[in-house]
């Protein structure tokens, strides 16, 4: 998917020059159907409250109908429009272009996460490769029937949970950037939080798929994922927290005790 | 040619070769919008590289010995220069930079005091100011004093 129907239901035209309103000179990647990219510029008006987001729409319906960006939901809770703004990653929904100064901006899919299909889109399937094998097995609290509560212990691990997949994480880290086998942050802190939840049945399938070479142990303690993460998951340290866990868990295999003892 | 085409008698759109956009090896150095764990990584791999450039380096330089004493000697005359002290600060730098920044990586990476990982670049940092500052002064006053 890379266009929703909600798109333009806010943002139905670019802002108007005018009192309030400057212009800004948008450097957009763009790129079809596996061409080198190169950028493009746009000159867009902007007002105090234009988003990134807004530019990229209003490029679309007033300049170049044929710019590809994937966005749904305008608030920074579907991930869907994670982008490299002026070369650093965050989602343009809720990147005002006022507070990043200067009259240019340089607009950029993430990187790391899969191929680039056009312009700003990538199909992050070498993201969710990662992902998907640690299968969470968990319910959101918002999805709970009335009057019932999480298990006991669940309450801490709601932080994980707030991942919104849009591979931000991956984009900025500098080992995905180099290794297409490593992991990355968003699988390993979904492992953690498979490995650590009360009701996972089988926190060892987890913890083995991460205690790897290209797992847990290929990152090298940047914490760019934590620091960039839009949703406030903190993956750095949930990679952090399965070392630890993996190397207690080694310790007590030399030791002679069980490996699956949490 | 293949049913498809065949069928629409036109010729199939060309198979298009898509790879994963990664930002390479240069990324690694690149701290533009980086934060200081990412500005600690771009040291440790600038100065990981650097120390082991040295490391071959000193190699060579120990192969001189080979050659004889007039030949080590000549080097030494050119190892007291001051522009050459400037490398030995350089390298005492990267040491320091290096090794500090290790144990922090290897503290956090085994998942002790995982939350503290700025205050323990920053407490590193300091230390490491301290050493290189006084280590910087003894190279150039030691060689200054004969």
């Amino acid at each position: 998917m890379t266009e929703q129907a909600t798109t333009d239901q806010r943002s139905a035209g670019q802002a108007q020059p005018g009192a309030g309103t400057r212009t800004v000179t948008f450097h957009v990647s763009r790129s079809k159907r596996g061409e080198d990219p190169h950028r493009q510029s746009f000159e867009v008006p902007v007002e105090a409250r234009t988003t990134v987001l807004d530019a990229m729409i209003s490029i679309r319906r007033h300049q170049d109908p044929t710019l590809t960006l994937r966005h749904s939901c305008f608030h920074a809770s579907c991930g869907t429009c994670a982008m490299r703004i002026n070369g650093r990653e965050g989602l343009a929904c809720v990147t005002n272009v006022e507070e990043l100064g200067g009259d240019t901006v340089t607009v950029d899919p993430i990187a790391n996460a899969g191929a680039v299909i056009s312009d700003l889109v990538s199909d992050m399937s070498a993201m969710f490769g990662h992902y998907a094998p640690m299968e969470r097995p968990l319910v959101r609290p918002s999805e709970l029937g009335p009057g019932s509560r999480p298990a006991e212990g669940v309450a801490e691990l709601e932080r994980f949970e707030d991942c919104i997949e849009c591979g931000i994480c991956v984009s900025v880290c500098p080992i995905s950037a180099t290794d297409a086998r490593y992991l990355g942050p968003a699988a390993l802190a979904a492992a953690w939080r498979v490995v650590v939840d009360p009701r996972t049945a089988d926190a060892e399938r987890a913890m083995a798929l991460a205690d790897v070479d290209h797992g847990i142990w290929r990152c090298h303690t940047a914490f760019e994922c934590t620091e960039a993460c839009p949703s406030n998951v903190d993956p750095a340290g949930a990679i952090m927290n399965l070392r630890r866990a993996a190397t207690r868990r080694r310790l007590r295999g030399l030791l002679g005790g069980s490996r699956s003892e949490r | 040619m293949s049913e498809e085409q065949a069928v629409a008698g036109a010729p199939a759109a060309p198979r298009v070769e898509r790879r994963v956009r990664r930002r390479g090896p240069l990324s690694w150095i690149d701290v533009r919008g980086r934060r200081l764990g990412g500005w600690a990584f771009a040291l440790n791999r600038a100065t990981g590289l650097g120390v082991l450039l040295y490391l071959y380096l000193h190699l060579v330089v120990l192969s001189l010995l080979a050659g004889g004493p007039s030949s080590w000697d000549g080097f030494i005359l050119i190892a007291t220069n001051p522009l050459f002290l400037v490398l030995d600060v350089v390298l005492l730098f990267g040491l320091l930079a290096h090794g500090l920044n290790g144990i922090r990586v290897s503290l956090v990476g085994l998942g002790i005091i995982v939350d503290r990982q700025r205050a323990l670049f920053v407490a590193f940092f300091i230390i490491g100011f301290i050493v290189f500052l006084i280590g910087a002064v003894r190279i150039f006053g030691e060689t200054g004093g004969g």
